[in-house]
């Protein structure tokens, strides 16, 4: 059930370059176990849009199945959403931005979702480099059906139930490098620092921006012996800062001189990232894995801006798709009448 | 054995081997006697294969303008030794083979009640021709220059044929037209020319095809250009024998008509999805943002589609899929003609859901019924499907010329604009059904600032689109859904009803590529004076007309190209009537087109006449 809020704002609340204020992006009250990381992330979310200063009906939130799959009713209730069906939240993501490049495009989607049923579809709408945010909130687990692993959860890492997970994870980051998505990030949710400017850049970014969010799971994949619980993540959180100064404004913030990497996304927003080391480019997808791989094996998660491609095509780059959006197009623009028929018919004769 | 004869009414089937380059050959022999004025119907009966493997092409030749197969073979074209055996004995007794003389005939073979023909085809080629590509091609030509002189074919309209075909390659136009001049001048120096069977300009046509003014056009190509008439602007799809052709016909009128002469950029967006899952998604996303999309596949992608058939029609998106069928289950043969799907189809995905279904019996029907299935998918807010198949969609079929009214406007159903939200003081409730009609009001994203944004979902949900369990609200989204599918039957297209000149408590219920063979079995039957009358399904739900005639007659034949008899049980299941004893299936589910003959023959035999005519040739076909 998706309960609704009280509609009291606070008379000073601050308003955006829209007019709008942080109240205008939020969404239904969550249904979500107390604790929850998803909960973080839609909050998270919240604060990128308004932030970005996005009029909310020019987002459209797209969901496949399950906990994660649920929350677009808990942001932006002004915005159009479809929550699809399970693991096809891509090619519906597809279609709708095939047909309406004019959108802002957000996906959340978790681990069940994107890793397993929706692999396929996954993998593809990343191969095509779909202009869109696709957040997997990623816990490890199948937490509407009661906890059983899923395809994220680590080799070793213990259930709830004590079993020992014998299996690979897919490491949805590695794989977003491989297959073309143009921009890479990992997150936590529980570090909102380094996760609104990572969805602000996400946004901005001009192709499929991939954030894979470690999200836990407080029911079913908190405990000790969980890789993705709160405390092990903590724990092992290898984490770049990330700054995101939008365009026309100036940027402030001090780093150390020569380890901070400044990124200029397409729309003229500038991305400060603070560089792990000397070696690691992350406009370079062999060196990107590489680092990610380097973390790995000492037992580091690396979350933060991981790879960037901002030159890229996106999808409508590769149609040739005119600039004016598909779905506003007249009879008058697509009907050819009844003398090209003419025509039709005398070449059959 | 005396050579059947017969003028204009005729049945010769080419035995290929595939990949050989015979099929724009074949294709030329049919349009050559098109292009003279007599009626013709050509079939491809091709594996699933690209090379090597034994392919027919069927040419039926009607003066009486029968487009259906009437089963049989007047004449054999046999190129393919492979295949010989089971060619020689389908040709009729008095029939023709006409062979190649290369290698000698394989006498265990031979029969007498047919003539033979020979021609060195094979050392025709290897002496004019050094290339073995060429050696292979014009094997083809020569025999259809061979043809020309045996039933008499206008060797100027082929002629024609060759320049149209290689426009653009002229050099490849002399070389061709020598090779059937090889073959029209082998074929008059060696036999008596024209054979008993064989072609006449100028005779009389049929009463039904007036004045022959018809395009000979595929059900493909003819589906695609109705979705470019609807303004479909996006295709998704994933590539399946026997649909392929559906886009790539809408890629090329695209390509004519809707890029822009001054930016160079697409009004169109075609994307090969990954799986027909994925295709159907992207279909439904681009209609839920107000773009008109389709796809085509086939059965083993309607199986897999089912899954967002049921969230478009529980969430009220409207897609427009074309299912041109073949043969199932599961791979089946995917290179032969089935109506199979009409059960997947009907009832696509778990739960209760029922579809909208169009069945195009020709392709003009192909075409009108695109263009209607957009307006039906979005006044109806639910997937429409195009029933067509392999023989309809892939085959080339004599049709009127298409038509297209230029007054008529695309109907874009219930959608709220900007405008109307803003000038709305109630609260937007996307599932409320405000018109009686079960039919809810939707609004694109994006549309207004602060009105008219809801949820999309697959789950339960009340009438403003917020998710619910409440088992009463659920009954009632159920019960108006319902409601829908009720006022689609004032919708969609009705069937065509053709009462017998007298009397009878007998009928014929047919649809789709069933019309012709069935029409054809119905007037041979009429001359033998046995009436029926006859209704031809065109879509799904039943409209009121089916009820009532299901009712008005004692015995009803349903006609289907399934095992099953899946339109029989569909009609015991979707309406009113008590029809269990009424319903007698006929079916064929070879993989072939069923034949007027078969169908004729069932029906008599049905009504106790089996014995009155046999199954062979009848007397008038002789003469």
């Amino acid at each position: 059930m998706t309960y609704a809020k009280p509609a009291f704002r606070h008379p000073d609340s601050k308003t955006n370059e829209v007019g709008c204020t942080r109240r205008d992006y939020e969404g239904g009250l969550s249904t979500l176990c107390a604790g929850c990381g998803h909960d973080s992330i839609s909050a998270a979310i919240i604060d990128a849009c308004f932030e970005l200063s996005i009029e909310p009906h020019r987002v459209a939130k797209l969901s496949g199945i399950g906990c994660s799959s649920k929350t677009p009713a808990y942001f932006l209730s002004g915005s159009h959403s479809f929550n699809s069906v399970h693991g096809r939240m891509p090619s519906v993501a597809t279609g709708a931005n095939v047909a309406n490049r004019d959108l802002i495009y957000i996906g959340v989607s978790g681990d069940g979702d994107t890793a397993s049923i929706g692999m396929g579809q996954f993998a593809h709408v990343m191969r095509r480099n779909l202009n869109m945010t696709y957040i997997v909130e990623n816990n490890g687990c199948y937490g509407l059906t009661k906890g059983q692993d899923s395809a994220t959860m680590d080799t070793d890492s213990v259930s709830k139930k004590g079993d020992i997970n014998p299996y690979m994870p897919i490491d949805l980051v590695r794989l977003g490098i491989e297959v073309g998505a143009t921009f890479v990030g990992r997150s936590f949710s529980g570090d909102k620092a380094q996760l609104v400017p990572l969805i602000k850049a996400a946004i901005s970014h001009r192709g499929f921006a991939l954030l894979d969010v470690i999200s836990p799971c407080v029911t079913f994949n908190n405990h000790q012996g969980s890789t993705k619980s709160y405390a092990n993540f903590r724990e092992h959180n290898e984490a770049m800062p990330v700054d995101f100064v939008p365009r026309r404004e100036a940027i402030t913030t001090s780093y150390d001189a020569g380890m901070v990497q400044e990124v200029c996304l397409h729309d003229g927003s500038v991305l400060r990232l603070q560089k792990v080391n000397n070696e690691y480019n992350i406009e370079d997808a062999q060196s990107a894995l590489d680092a990610i791989a380097h973390h790995s094996k000492q037992d580091r998660i690396l979350t933060g801006l991981l790879y960037i491609n901002r030159d890229s095509e996106e999808l409508h780059d590769v149609l040739q798709t005119a600039s004016k959006p598909l779905n506003t197009m007249s009879q008058r623009d697509l009907c050819p009448g009844s003398r090209f028929l003419d025509s039709i018919n005398a070449g059959l004769r | 054995m005396q050579p059947k004869e017969s003028i204009n009414d005729f049945v010769i089937k080419f035995a290929n081997v595939n990949g050989t380059g015979s099929a724009s050959a074949n294709g030329m022999f049919a349009k050559a006697i098109f292009r003279m004025g007599i009626p013709v119907s050509p079939r491809n009966i091709f594996p699933s294969n690209i090379q090597g493997l034994p392919t027919w092409y069927e040419v039926r030749v009607s003066r009486d303008g029968y487009l259906g197969r009437r089963g049989g073979v007047d004449m054999m074209i046999s190129v393919n030794p492979q295949s010989f055996a089971k060619d020689v004995s389908e040709v009729e007794p008095g029939g023709y083979m006409v062979y190649d003389t290369t290698k000698p005939l394989d006498l265990r073979h031979v029969r007498r009640d047919v003539n033979y023909l020979g021609i060195p085809l094979t050392e025709m080629c290897l002496r004019e021709y050094t290339d073995s590509r060429q050696r292979q091609l014009f094997k083809n030509v020569i025999y259809v220059g061979a043809l020309a002189a045996l039933l008499n074919i206008d060797f100027a309209i082929l002629k024609d044929l060759v320049r149209e075909q290689f426009k653009g390659k002229e050099k490849l136009i002399t070389p061709n037209i020598h090779a059937l001049e090889m073959g029209h001048q082998y074929a008059s120096t060696h036999f008596t020319c024209p054979l008993g069977i064989h072609l006449k300009a100028g005779e009389q046509t049929p009463k039904h095809i007036e004045e022959f003014d018809q395009i000979l056009m595929d059900g493909n190509t003819a589906t695609a250009l109705g979705a470019v008439y609807a303004g479909a602007t996006v295709a998704a799809w994933y590539p399946i024998t026997p649909s392929t052709s559906v886009v790539d016909a809408f890629e090329k009128y695209c390509r004519r008509l809707r890029i822009d002469p001054g930016t160079g950029k697409k009004n169109y967006a075609i994307v090969q999805a990954e799986d027909e899952l994925s295709a159907m998604g992207m279909v439904i996303g681009a209609n839920w943002n107000g773009a008109r999309a389709f796809t085509a596949t086939s059965g083993p992608g309607i199986s897999l589609m089912s899954e967002f058939l049921g969230l478009a029609y529980f969430a009220e998106v409207p897609a427009v899929l074309v299912d041109v069928q073949r043969a199932g289950p599961s791979t089946g043969m995917p290179t032969r003609t089935q109506q199979s799907d009409i059960f997947a189809a009907a009832y696509a995905s778990h739960g209760d859901t029922k579809h909208v279904l169009l069945f195009p019996a020709t392709p003009a029907e192909c075409f009108s019924m695109t263009v209607e299935a957009f307006d039906l998918a979005e006044r109806l807010q639910t997937p429409v499907i195009l029933m067509s198949d392999l023989d309809l969609g892939m085959n080339e079929w004599m049709s009127p010329p298409l038509e297209f009214d230029d007054s008529y406007r695309y109907d874009r159903g219930k959608v709220l604009t900007g405008e109307e939200l803003e000038a709305m003081t109630e609260r937007f409730g996307r599932y409320l059904d405000l018109d009686g009609d079960g039919i809810p009001y939707r609004t694109y994203p994006g549309a207004h600032p602060t009105k008219g944004a809801y949820f999309t979902r697959g789950s339960s949900r009340d009438e403003y689109a917020a998710y619910t369990e409440d088992g009463d609200v659920y009954v009632r989204n159920m019960d108006r859904l319902l409601q829908k599918f009720e006022t689609a039957k004032s919708l969609v297209p009705e069937a065509k009803i053709k009462m017998a000149d007298a009397p009878t408590q007998d009928a014929l219920l047919f649809f789709g590529t069933t019309a012709s063979p069935a029409y054809e079995a119905l007037e041979t039957l009429e001359k033998e004076g046995i009436h029926l009358d006859t209704l031809r399904l065109r879509s799904f739900p039943f409209t009121q007309e089916v009820e009532d005639f299901i009712e008005a007659h004692d015995r009803i034949f349903v006609i289907e190209q399934n095992r099953d008899g899946q339109m029989r049980r569909l009609l015991l299941n979707e309406t009113n009537v008590e029809a269990n004893a009424k319903l007698v299936s006929v079916v064929e589910y070879d993989g072939l087109p069923v034949t007027a003959r078969k169908i004729a023959a069932v029906i008599r035999g049905h009504l106790g006449v089996n014995n009155v005519t046999p199954l062979v040739p009848q007397e008038k076909d002789i003469a």
